[in-house]
């Protein structure tokens, strides 16, 4: 179960948004973290807090596949990214990576600061603040095996290296 | 089938696939640059992993901050050196490389029937010979690079049929320029985007190199051109023999079909912030540049730069403008030298970048600064993305941008 504070954000949210590439010449979660979305809101980063989420519109992620940019969310410690949809490298590079993400077509119903807890088992958002709630569809099997071994390189080291 | 879904079935060990499927296939080539590849190896490293798959199936081209710009860059080229090294995995050295989207066709490394993965949303540029290659990051690659595996969901693809008469100065980035403004930044996501009819059969390589590079500015998994003629004259000058030739079947599924009659389209330039604003050239006029930038793995290939310079000969840049050009890799450079084309630049009052992605994504070699303009021809143009979030990047063809370095100003080629 996750319980966070809700951060709002538009449509095609791209990755240059997410973590220019000035910054990427580090591989440092901490200091990739300190820039995240500096680009449209500079002081995300500072007020973030810890088991936050982002609520977003379309095509979130858009751009470069540059996995700094789920890395610089999940590190400045945002618990879950819900977007009405995503950009399929951002996605696949979240799963990968460890850091959930949720497709819910219901995303514009969720406003800046709105409280959200999260039941993944049972695929229910609960908006606290607006005394409502959205369902979400599992992942496909398959993602849920990636997902169950802690992410793609874990899943790749259980079936691959002894 | 389509010829992506054909690729995917062969690469899968079935028959046949369709849209939607999640399926494992094997890679024919796996690519990072210096700013995903350390990423991938330190993930490779974090397994405990002991080798490659296949170090001859794994290219590491050091493009985006190179020549390095800083120290921290300089160690990302370093570790990609020295796994290189280590894993025998093949390792392009500036000097013998380039931007990788334009060296490794160069190269003969990417071939029709390919199944190709690289963590660079721009690997989807192969889709121009007849391959499938597509973007991904770099724990997929790290993941690659171990199992000579990963994993995808089939995609459903939407044909594009152009036809009509092209106008002059039209080309691939204006064809792409305007499919992307038609059918929006995520009109292709998650799908596969094949280009066809007598406009692209009649296309030179480079613009089909152009077009299937943007198709992740659609959002799309990859864009694909059946190989032809023109596809196996170009195989013929990098050393591919014989060519796989696969085709879509005649009656296969495509989610929709989309004409362009291209005698509409006049050259395009898409404006701030998405590459989906995009317009004919006329439609922008006196918006006033301080820098054009003429290169990336979008236009940087020697039909670009012969554009470009067809443009500028005779001409000067704009007191007010900087005008970079940026060869994509050593051999374009030469081949420009060759044909008097770094000259008519110099001339001009252009400065040549040694090949680097650089300034397409702010990273050095004319970056902007605040209120700044560039017109460019790169593929995109998000807040921020060549520099201070508050500079304004318009994308397009070669022949607009060097209009528009002589007049300090948007414009079209035939105004100068």
């Amino acid at each position: 179960m996750i319980k966070g504070k809700v951060w709002k954000f538009g449509d095609n949210i791209n990755t240059d948004d997410i973590i220019a590439a000035r910054y990427l010449n580090t591989t440092d979660e901490k200091q990739l973290a300190s820039h995240c979305l500096e680009t449209i809101m500079p002081d995300f980063a500072h007020k973030v807090q810890k088991g936050d989420i982002i609520v977003a519109g379309n095509n979130f992620g858009c751009g470069s596949s540059r996995e700094h940019a789920p890395i610089s969310i999940k590190g400045c410690g945002v618990s879950v990214v819900i977007a009405k949809s995503f950009a399929r490298i951002f996605l696949r590079n979240s799963i990968n990576i460890g850091l959930p993400v949720i497709e819910l077509s219901e995303a514009d119903n969720i406003e800046q600061g709105d409280v959200l807890e999260i039941d993944f088992e049972n695929g229910i958002i609960k908006n606290i603040t607006k005394n409502t709630s959205y369902t979400f569809p599992k992942y496909p099997e398959f993602l849920q095996d990636i997902i169950k071994n802690g992410g793609l390189i874990q899943w790749v080291k259980a079936r691959y290296i002894k | 089938m389509t010829i992506t879904e054909k690729i995917i079935a062969r690469h899968s060990g079935k028959d046949s696939v369709v849209p939607g499927e999640f399926v494992e296939c094997s890679v024919d080539l796996v690519l990072a640059n210096d700013i995903t590849g350390p990423l991938a190896i330190e993930e490779f490293e974090k397994v405990g992993a002991k080798k490659v798959f296949n170090p001859e199936k794994i290219v590491l081209v050091p493009d985006h901050f190179t020549p390095c710009k800083d120290i921290q860059s300089a160690e990302l080229v370093k570790k990609l050196r020295e796994f290189s090294k280590k894993y025998g995995v093949r390792f392009y050295e500036i000097g013998k490389a380039g931007i990788e989207h334009a060296l490794l066709p160069e190269e003969g490394l990417t071939k029709s029937g390919d199944f190709i993965v690289g963590a660079d949303s721009h690997t989807c540029t192969y889709g121009a010979v007849g391959a499938f290659s597509t973007g991904m990051g770099s724990t997929d690659i790290a993941s690659a690079m171990i199992t000579g595996r990963v994993w995808i969901k089939v995609p459903s693809s939407i044909k594009f049929v152009y036809k009509g008469k092209k106008n002059k100065y039209v080309g691939g980035k204006d064809l792409i320029l305007y499919t992307i403004g038609k059918i929006g930044v995520d009109g292709a996501n998650y799908k596969s985007m094949e280009f066809t009819g007598e406009i692209i059969r009649n296309l030179p390589i480079d613009d089909r190199f152009t077009m299937c590079n943007m198709a992740i500015e659609a959002g799309a998994k990859n864009g694909i051109i059946e190989v032809d003629e023109i596809t196996l004259m170009y195989f013929e000058e990098t050393g591919i023999f014989p060519a796989d030739i696969i085709k879509s079947d005649e009656d296969t599924f495509y989610e929709d079909v989309i004409e362009i009659d291209v005698s509409d389209i006049m050259p395009q330039v898409s404006a701030p912030h998405l590459p989906s604003n995009s317009k004919n050239v006329d439609e922008y006029v006196d918006v006033r540049i301080d820098q054009v930038v003429i290169g990336s793995c979008t236009n940087g290939r020697i039909t670009d730069l012969r554009r470009a310079a067809s443009i500028l000969n005779g001409h000067t840049i704009h007191s007010e403008v900087r005008c970079i050009i940026i060869p994509a890799t050593q051999k374009i450079y030469q081949q420009a030298l060759k044909e008097g084309l770094i000259d008519v630049f110099l001339t001009a009052g252009c400065v040549i970048s040694p090949p680097t992605c650089g300034p397409c994504l702010g990273g050095h070699m004319g970056v902007l600064g605040e209120g700044e303009v560039a017109i460019a021809t790169t593929n995109r143009n998000f807040i921020g993305r060549m520099g201070h979030p508050k500079s304004y990047v318009y994308l397009s063809g070669p022949e607009v941008a060097a209009a528009s370095a002589i007049k300090g100003k948007i414009i079209h080629p035939d105004r100068i």
